[in-house]
């Protein structure tokens, strides 16, 4: 469904990307680990359309689109929940969601489903996003992404800041969300959540993929080998 | 590793050796040259004053006004107060007038710093509007229609000129002057900070607040000045003139296209307004079109300005206010990596 | 008193032009931070073009605004994309500059064009007309329209804000531009809207204005001031606060033309400086 061929990217003179070699296929759960700094961020922004990069370096669907404007790879059905959530702060709880809307995607996302997977949005849809504890503002954000209608469904961090019991929360609602056919590509400081959750893993290290394969199959050696690159 | 830190360049060095000729050329005039020169120099003397100002208001202080006018007017009618209704000799009010431009500054700044950004620019421009009005409403000052300079009438019109001449050499020469060597101290460092970023600058122990009000007020004593010069050079004065937005936004066209947060920016930016102003002439107000489209033009294309541009290019520079690290050749090969 | 009531009126009646003036000002303002500086010479230049308009189709001034008010739109959408979107984003100067060197550009072009007399649109007697309230008051008929089509437009940009999608968009944008592209706005082409918005507000203010005074090629800056001042009163972010600041800075000059004709706008300054001391977010600052 999404893959990445040899994609760079650079900030001004800084090269943050060295040639990412990634896929994503239809139903799966891809994971995405690497220390900070190691470009998880910069990639998501790249495959987004956040950060250019040249056209046949990211394919989705068959179609080259890097490089594309962020909202029209929305249009073409990849959404994102942009790490620390991101929500619009001058826009109610039902406001946020209906925004995740706007390109009217045709797809199984309405408000009512978005209520029914998190129900704790229900009671606040009228009340400010900024009024929200941590993880319902993340349970918004990724309502906000699912409202879209994505294929392709990118989180970015969504363990950050938040307690155990809420992150358990917010994770449970993955495996629904990709029963509906929707990919997930995850990026995830906690590596054993990322191991957990996904069916594969990729692993950067400045700016390269230092290791990838079936979650299942990954030791944790091999593991913290690519992750510290020791 | 050995290095030197060098804040002389090659061009400072032949810029300085040209200088003194050249200048040496310039005091002479009022002996040499015609009178319709010196007045056409005391105009560029202040135009260029007035845009070295506000390059140090805005290009290292990044406190972006629309209002300088204000402290231009505010000089000019200092000279014409202090000059006819207080007898003082008109040729020492233009140091007064720089100051008075300077101490008016101060409670303004208290309202217009009240603004950020975009905000406190307009709001600026309103401030000059009610120094223009109040003056405007001041029947002892002509009113709207403005008054003639009484005081210079005893002097001959040959020394009123010469005079006046020196005196716009000596202050554009002091306004360049004093801006690069204020650059060249610590509060030049201060200010580029400030420039860059405000909260990095304060966490280093700048009070930036207190810095951005001196140089508000340096920028106005600088308008003041000039403000007096200029009405001292035409010998009349009216508030739509001498309040006029346009002499602000012109010398922010100078600066931009010059090149900001340069000194030889509005050195050149200057002489470029001049010489458009000169080549059309005969098309009426056409050169004010073509110097706003050029100023667009460069913001949005070259945003460094031209002297920006060639700076880049050649490494030139006339008046190196940065500290230049030169590692030394066997140490230049230290390896870079990020 | 009844003077004094009188003068309350009048000025309430101006602060209806000043609203419009400022409605589109406070829109641009509150969706991309934009300070407008060439806002007032495209008051000026809708009027010349109302008057283009009127004097080559023979329609009236609010006739001409069918057109005038779907030119200015486009106008204001190429204007943003093709120039003010490259000036947006951190850097508060480019903004300021580019649209510095087009009211220059505007100005100095409308004076080349129609010269610097005055004109002025007419609508045949009904803009002098009025009625009497009793105890030497009087009402025109025009300035009240004025004041009520300020009214219907503070309602509407509202509503559009709160209840439209691209409302919604004009908020988010405001809010988080880079985030909003994730949503699928293209964030360029809000901002080119919201400009467009901006000069359809502009080419009805200007034919109001046009009706109401006399106009010139240099009557740009003092319109940008008014609509300014109209603006930081009221409190960003608020169309009803725009409103009610330009209904102040009215009853200001009205009061300071009252006592001396020399000193109307000047107190409309005063107004808008006692504001910035005593209350720097305005009077009717947006809460939330």
């Amino acid at each position: 469904m999404l893959s990445t061929h040899n994609l760079t990217a650079f900030y001004g003179d800084f090269q943050a990307l060295f040639g990412i070699d990634l896929e994503v296929n239809a139903g799966e759960i891809v994971a995405i680990i690497g220390a900070n700094g190691a470009g998880k961020s910069t990639l998501l922004k790249a495959i987004t359309g956040l950060v250019s990069t040249h056209s046949e370096a990211v394919r989705f669907m068959g179609e080259a689109i890097g490089g594309r404007p962020a909202h029209r790879i929305l249009s073409l059905g990849v959404a994102m929940v942009p790490e620390g959530r991101r929500l619009f702060p001058s826009l109610s709880v039902e406001e946020n969601l209906q925004l995740g809307a706007y390109r009217k995607r045709a797809g199984p996302w309405t408000l009512g489903r978005v209520y029914e997977l998190f129900p704790a949005l229900s009671e606040k849809r009228r009340v400010p996003s900024t009024a929200l504890s941590g993880g319902q503002q993340q349970m918004a954000a990724i309502g906000r992404a699912l409202m879209a209608n994505p294929k392709l469904l990118i989180c970015d961090e969504m363990s950050l800041g938040l307690a155990p019991i809420v992150i358990k929360a917010v994770y449970d609602a993955l495996p629904s969300v990709a029963a509906q056919g929707i990919a997930l590509l995850i990026v995830e400081q906690d590596v054993g959540l990322a191991m957990r959750v996904s069916q594969r893993l990729y692993c950067l290290q400045e700016g390269r993929v230092a290791l990838a394969g079936r979650s299942l199959d990954l030791t944790r050696q091999q593991v913290s080998a690519a992750y510290f690159g020791i | 590793m050995s290095f030197s830190v060098e804040r002389a360049t090659r061009a400072s060095r032949i810029g300085a050796g040209l200088t003194i000729p050249a200048l040496a050329a310039l005091v002479t005039l009022p002996w040499w040259g015609e009178s319709s020169w010196m007045r056409t120099f005391v105009e560029f003397a202040c135009l260029l004053t007035l845009a070295q100002m506000w390059n140090l208001l805005a290009g290292y202080g990044g406190v972006v006004s629309i209002g300088q006018q204000a402290f231009l007017g505010l000089g000019a009618y200092a000279l014409f107060v202090l000059a006819d209704h207080a007898g003082v000799n008109p040729f020492l009010c233009v140091p007064l007038a720089g100051l008075i431009a300077a101490l008016i500054a101060v409670p303004t700044s208290k309202v217009v710093f009240r603004l950020r950004g975009g905000y406190f620019a307009v709001g600026t421009w309103v401030v000059a509007e009610v120094y223009r009005l109040l003056i405007a409403n001041a029947s002892f000052l002509g009113g709207g229609s403005g008054k003639s300079l009484a005081a210079v009438r005893p002097f001959s019109k040959a020394l009123r000129e010469s005079v006046t001449f020196w005196m716009a050499l000596a202050t554009v020469v002091l306004a360049i002057a004093l801006t690069y060597l204020l650059l060249r101290s610590r509060y030049g460092l201060a200010l580029t900070a400030i420039r860059d970023s405000e909260r990095a600058a304060a966490s280093q122990g700048i009070d930036v607040d207190k810095t951005k009000l001196w140089v508000y007020l340096a920028s106005a004593a600088g308008c003041g000045v000039a403000g007096a010069l200029y009405y001292l050079n035409t010998v009349r004065v009216s508030p739509d003139a001498a309040f006029n937005v346009g002499w602000t936004a012109y010398v922010i066209f100078i600066v931009v296209i010059g090149g900001i947060g340069t000194i030889e920016g509005p050195i050149l930016g200057t002489l470029i307004f001049f010489l458009l102003r000169e080549t059309l002439a005969d098309y009426g107000s056409v050169y004010l079109i073509v110097l706003g489209a050029v100023a667009v033009l460069v913001m949005v294309r070259f945003p460094r300005g031209l002297w920006g541009y060639v700076q880049q290019r050649f490494d030139l520079r006339f008046f190196p206010v940065q500290r230049r690290v030169r590692l030394d050749a066997a140490a230049g090969a230290a390896p870079h990596s990020r | 008193m009844s003077g004094w009531l009188d003068t309350l009126i009048q000025g309430v009646l101006l602060g209806g032009l000043y609203a419009l003036f400022a409605m589109g000002l406070s829109l641009i303002f509150g969706v991309m931070r934009l300070v407008n500086i060439a806002h007032g010479d495209l008051i000026v230049l809708a009027a010349y073009l109302a008057l283009v308009v009127v004097d080559a189709t023979g329609l009236g001034p609010l006739g001409a605004l069918v057109i005038c008010v779907p030119v200015m739109f486009l106008l204001g959408y190429a204007l943003q994309r093709g120039l003010l979107n490259f000036t947006l984003g951190g850097d508060i100067l480019p903004p300021l500059l580019v649209t510095f060197g087009l009211s220059i550009i505007i100005q100095n072009a409308l004076l080349q064009g129609f010269s610097a007399d005055p004109r002025a649109l007419r609508l045949g007697g009904f803009e002098t007309g009025s009625f009497h309230l009793g105890a030497g008051i009087s009402v025109g008929y025009f300035p009240l329209l004025v004041l009520g089509v300020a009214v219907a437009l503070a309602f509407a940009l509202e509503l559009l804000f709160a209840r439209i999608p691209l409302g919604r968009a004009f908020r988010a944008t405001s809010d988080d531009p880079e985030a909003v592209q994730l949503m699928g706005v293209n964030d360029q082409h809000v901002y080119g809207l919201a400009m467009g918005i901006a000069l359809a507000i502009v080419a009805v203010a200007a034919v109001f204005y046009g009706i109401r005074t006399t106009f010139a090629p240099t009557d740009g800056p003092d319109r940008l001031l008014f609509a300014f001042e109209a603006v930081i009163i009221g409190g960003l972010g608020s169309f009803w606060g725009t409103l009610a600041g330009g209904i102040v800075l009215g009853v200001a000059q009205a009061v300071g033309f009252r006592l001396d004709p020399g000193w109307g706008v000047l107190t409309g300054h005063f107004a808008f400086l006692a504001v910035l001391l005593f209350r720097p977010t305005g009077l009717f600052p947006r809460t939330r």
